[in-house]
């Protein structure tokens, strides 16, 4: 690894960073409930998609507003589901792609709607260019917008404001941020080599005189969709990896960006609805120290390489390349592995299962931990979670009813939030000890690997994450079902859970800040919010995190 | 909840039409009427206007007189992609490693096994890597310069010449194209 690979590191970092603030205020600015001048821009095509829909603009209460995220995401499931079932009969399919088997397609559904994307299938022979358009690139716009919208919700309460109308928000998310972003990011991705055609699969006669065919499609429209709605689903089975759909390093650089972009802006935006820029500010820094520190670990590993590749007495400076493409090297691929769980996308440039056995394991603890940023939406709802926690803890050490913005943190927020923080190890762990008991044939690598190619699938649903160690035999109908399930479960519970919290805080009057208040807006709270999230997220996970990656560390023979 | 119900149903069907159809259809358009090359793959014709490839996707190369590419276990099979999937920790994944390092042995006598890097003997990500580095272009000169009867220095101006820098001079990793090395190289060769 070169200087030049580390400058390059922290220059997209530096980047994103500096994108975060303009664009989480102009994400406050987007969801403005009272006239703004985007009503120009925009106003005329959201007339129209609400008098098609018969959206009424009223504000709801929070049972209104999480009972539409779910009808509304529930329908989009359905629809989805009845797409790929029948795709193979449906238009725009040159390459003849059978429709899917029942399961597959449920997994599917649910997998994009709930912004995980993990795939059971393999786009280049499992999708028709129809269902790719239509059902996948559908959802990848619905379904971060559906979660930006609650996260907006959520701060509206926690501002003590009406949580507004989750249609409304979705379709805002969707015409003033998503769209024009990924349609101008999408032309760029095209320019820089990424394919853009209706044309069946290429054959072409190699130089050595073989046949090989050559799948391509619709990719870039989806490409930029997939990494700035935190996504990650790939257009081909190998997502980020294949040349069409990553084809060099200012690709890359741009998929990291856009990965970055709208999780890192959400304080930011936080900051400024609820009126503490300090606070957003003080939440960013933290959840930036920690990615900081994770990618060090993360490219420290990587560039050691295998030991036992290393020991064949071969040239090994460009460190751990099993899995990995040349493009990218060691250095960008494991940033892109470390930014795409922190992130929540998903998308890969390099085969997690073939990361070295820490540089996977910082994979997996950014998904148990859900925290360093997030998925867009659900991340900051989770830090706002661990953040009340942290006020709690600290309120019961110095005997004060805590307080968050000024409303006081009570019985029933903290039991809604207790469920929570329980939900999300009982969703990975419970299931991961039943797939290790019935179907322990579907493991590939053997060892310790094997009990981390399971728990990582169940986290990756759990969290939303939707990459996975793909060697495990997931394409079953056992996985199908039980990772739907939990990818379902893993998003909607805590939807409701925070949109309740949302309501019953917005309900409360204000306490005055005196002297004798806990501040939640300087350093001291940035290291109470750090420890809060490693012990309350890292401790649950650490026996089996002990059992897989760090064991499987340890063992490797040089 | 009926009427949320319609609201959600008629809601989903307007943003399937804009975002799963108009959307793409439109940057298709875009990229058909501006970069047609690109957005069809960036297909690579012979004089003959037959296609033998794409820029982006490896091909197999097996001859002593080509440079070889990064080990695929799909056999740069482009109708789909793929790679094995191996733990570091996977003695099958040692083996074939070892196995590969023998053969290169016997391929580039040479060549000591210590200036053989890694890339040539890993399992690309993809099952497609069109790329090496240039260190393991150069690795090969003496082999290929043996098999095809062209100097090692023309060999070394070849893979100078094909080497491409990071992106924007910091992105990414300098790299060699396969493909368009051994298209130049057979160009070379023929005309010797």
């Amino acid at each position: 690894m070169t200087a030049i690979s580390l400058i390059s590191i922290a220059l997209t970092l530096l980047l994103a960073f500096l994108l975060a603030r303009p664009a989480g205020l102009y994400i406050a600015y987007a969801f403005h409930n009272e006239g703004t001048r985007l009503d120009r821009w925009f106003g005329p095509l959201e007339k129209l998609i609400f008098s098609i829909g018969g959206i009424r603009r009223n504000n709801q209460n929070w049972k209104q507003y999480a009972a539409s995220v779910v009808l509304s995401n529930t329908v989009m499931i359905i629809l989805v589901y009845l797409i790929l079932r029948f795709q193979g009969v449906l238009p725009l399919n040159p390459s003849g792609v059978a429709s899917m088997e029942p399961t597959t397609a449920f997994h599917t559904a649910i997998s994009f709607m709930t912004n995980t994307d993990q795939q059971h299938y393999s786009g280049e022979i499992g999708l028709s260019y129809f269902s790719q358009m239509i059902a996948i690139v559908f959802m990848m716009f619905t379904a971060p917008a559906s979660l930006l919208a609650v996260a907006i919700a959520f701060i509206r309460g926690l501002a003590g404001k009406p949580l507004g109308n989750f249609f409304v928000d979705m379709i805002r998310g969707i015409t003033r941020i998503l769209l024009p972003v990924a349609l101008v990011m999408a032309v760029i991705f095209i320019a820089l080599g990424v394919p853009q055609t209706l044309e069946p699969t290429a054959v072409v006669n190699t130089l050595e005189g073989a046949k090989q065919e050559i799948a391509r499609g619709p990719v870039g429209s989806f490409l930029s969709i997939k990494e700035f709605g935190n996504n990650g689903g790939g257009f081909f089975g190998m997502n980020s990896a294949h040349p069409f759909e990553n084809p060099g390093g200012f690709s890359n650089f741009l998929q990291i960006l856009l990965m970055l972009l709208l999780p890192a802006a959400l304080p930011f935006t936080y900051g400024k609805m609820v009126g503490n820029k300090k606070q957003g500010r003080v939440l960013f820094v933290s959840m930036a120290m920690l990615l900081i520190v994770l990618l060090g670990i993360s490219l420290a590993s990587e560039n050691a390489g295998n030991p036992a590749i290393n020991a064949l007495g071969i040239q090994h400076q460009q460190g751990s390349m099993e899995g990995k493409e040349v493009r990218f090297g060691a250095a960008q691929s494991s940033f892109y592995s470390v930014v795409t769980t922190a992130t929540e996308t998903g998308a890969v440039n390099t085969m997690h299962d073939s990361l070295t056995p820490i540089g996977g394991l910082v994979a997996l603890g950014n998904m148990m931990l859900n925290t360093v940023f997030g998925g867009v939406g659900a991340g900051f709802i989770n830090v706002l979670m661990y953040a009340m926690v942290a006020v709690f803890l600290s309120g019961l050490m110095v005997g004060r009813t805590p307080e968050f913005l000024g409303k006081k943190i009570e019985g029933k927020e903290m039991k809604l939030i207790a469920i929570t923080l329980i939900i999300s190890p009982l969703l990975v762990l419970v299931p991961t000890a039943l797939a290790l008991y019935t179907n322990a044939d579907t493991i590939s690598n053997p060892g310790f690997h094997g009990l981390t190619q399971v728990l990582y699938e169940y986290t990756s649903a759990a969290a939303n994450n939707g990459s996975g160690f793909e060697g495990l035999g997931d394409a079953t109908p056992f996985w199908n079902i039980t990772t739907g399930i939990v990818m379902f479960l893993g998003r909607y519970f805590s939807v409701i859970t925070m949109l309740a919290i949302a309501g019953s805080l917005a309900a409360k009057k204000p306490v005055p800040e005196t002297s004798g208040t806990f501040r939640t807006d300087n350093v001291v709270f940035a290291g109470v919010f750090l420890v809060t999230v490693l012990i309350v997220g890292a401790l649950t996970f650490f026996p089996a995190v002990a059992l897989g990656p760090i064991a499987e560390h340890l063992t490797l023979k040089p | 909840m009926t009427r949320t119900l319609m609201v959600a149903l008629r809601t989903s069907i307007v943003l399937m039409v804009l975002c799963g159809l108009l959307y793409p259809l439109v940057v298709t358009g875009i990229a058909q009427a501006v970069m047609p090359g690109k957005a069809n793959g960036s297909l690579i014709y012979n004089d003959k206007h037959e296609v033998i490839g794409s820029e982006l996707i490896g091909q197999t190369f097996t001859g002593p007189n080509y440079f070889h590419g990064r080990v695929s276990s799909i056999d740069y099979n482009g109708a789909s992609s793929g790679s094995p999937n191996y733990a570091p920790s996977n003695e099958a994944m040692i083996k074939r490693t070892a196995d590969a390092v023998e053969t290169w042995k016997k391929e580039n006598p040479d060549v000591p096994v210590s200036g053989l890097p890694v890339d040539l003997i890993t399992n690309s990500a993809s099952g497609l890597d069109p790329d090496i580095t240039p260190e393991a272009a150069r690795a090969q000169i003496s082999r290929i310069s043996k098999a095809t009867g062209l100097s090692t220095h023309q060999l070394e101006d070849l893979v100078h010449k094909h080497t491409k820098t990071r992106e924007l001079g910091i992105f990414g990793e300098p790299v060699v194209n396969v493909l368009q090395l051994n298209l130049d190289l057979q160009k070379e060769a023929a005309g010797k």
